[in-house]
């Protein structure tokens, strides 16, 4: 897993995975977004290559962007996929203890997250946090609701939404 | 009878268009036997498009009626099939026979009516919503050579609701 961090500019993406393809290296999945004017990556890279070398591979492009990486061996295989079951929306008035709220709820119902994405707005002086979470529960979305309603009472709006994939 | 075989993507065969059906014949009779019985010996899958088990011509079967809680029309075979109303937009979490594991997020219409004939020549009208409706938009689409994947929306749009009224 490879992790990059740097201060957002175009061309992050193409410069570093230009290396890895010239180096040999396969790319799997992704999760790639702008957070705070840094931007990030978080990249599954299959290779012969020890972590080593795939820093080494792309620190020219990395020193010469200011960017910082990380090489870690992981376990991973793809078509993996688990499906989630329920989305969760979530906003409110930015405050300290929305995520560890929201999550500790869900945890405590058995909710597995799969995808979360967050992002604040609003202004400066009155920001807003505004958070979606995909997952799986079992049992479905009814235990979500009880253990959501302390998080609906403090003030945050909550939408519980069941997924409900559609084969065709 | 037999369970047909069924084209995966990236197949370009799932891109061409598929023509009309023009004689109601026994061999369209044969073919939709098995075309049946393809759509209910695959678990969880709810409706198929002709072009999806490599024959081109305008047929869907779409079948939710195994959904609890739903409103359906039952087995709906869809042959020429055309939308001819639409309204309302909803984001739907969608996979595909022919895209195995992975699923995306699609918008589609709530409600729509579609005309189609049936496997006699026969026309009908049918009005659908919700998963229904979204299940015959996919197979739709499909006789057009259109995947689910030519309308991936970012995540962004799951904010994208219902229409209010």
């Amino acid at each position: 897993m490879l992790t990059v961090v740097g201060q957002d500019r175009p061309g992050i993406v193409a410069g570093l995975t230009d290396a890895l393809y010239r180096g040999g290296v396969n790319l799997g999945e992704a999760s790639m977004a702008r957070l705070g004017g840094n931007f990030t990556i978080m990249l599954m890279v299959e290779s012969d290559a020890a972590a080593e070398d795939l820093q080494r591979l792309i620190g020219p492009f990395a020193a010469a962007h200011s960017l910082r990486v990380h090489a870690d061996p992981i376990e991973g295989r793809l078509h993996e996929h688990v499906e989630p079951n329920a989305r969760i929306a979530v906003h409110g008035a930015d405050r300290p203890g929305i995520v560890a709220q929201v999550t500790q709820a869900l945890a405590a119902a058995g909710f597995n997250i799969l995808d979360l994405d967050s992002g604040v707005g609003g202004t400066a002086d009155r920001p807003i946090y505004v958070m979606t979470i995909d997952g799986h529960v079992p049992g479905g979305t009814e235990a979500l609701e009880r253990a959501l309603a302390p998080v609906r009472r403090s003030g945050i709006e909550v939408r519980i939404e069941p997924i409900d994939t559609l084969v065709g | 009878m037999a369970v047909l075989d069924v084209l995966v993507y990236p197949d370009v065969r799932l891109k061409k268009v598929s023509i009309a059906v023009t004689s109601f014949d026994e061999a369209l009779r044969r073919f939709l036997a098995d075309f049946d019985e393809t759509l209910h010996a695959m678990p969880g899958c709810v409706g198929l498009a002709a072009p999806q088990v490599n024959y081109f011509h305008r047929i869907a079967l779409v079948d939710v009626s195994g959904k609890p809680g739903i409103p359906h029309n039952g087995r709906l075979l869809l042959i020429n099939p055309e939308i001819t109303e639409r309204e309302g937009e909803a984001v739907g979490r969608e996979g595909c026979l022919s895209v195995p594991d992975y699923t995306g997020n699609v918008v589609r219409a709530t409600r729509i009516r579609v005309r189609a004939q049936d496997a006699d020549g026969i026309y009908r009208e049918y009005a659908c919503e919700g998963y229904e409706a979204r299940a015959v938009q996919h197979e739709l689409d499909h006789l057009d050579g259109l995947l689910f994947l030519d309308r991936l929306v970012s995540r962004r749009d799951l904010f994208r609701r219902k229409v209010y009224r």
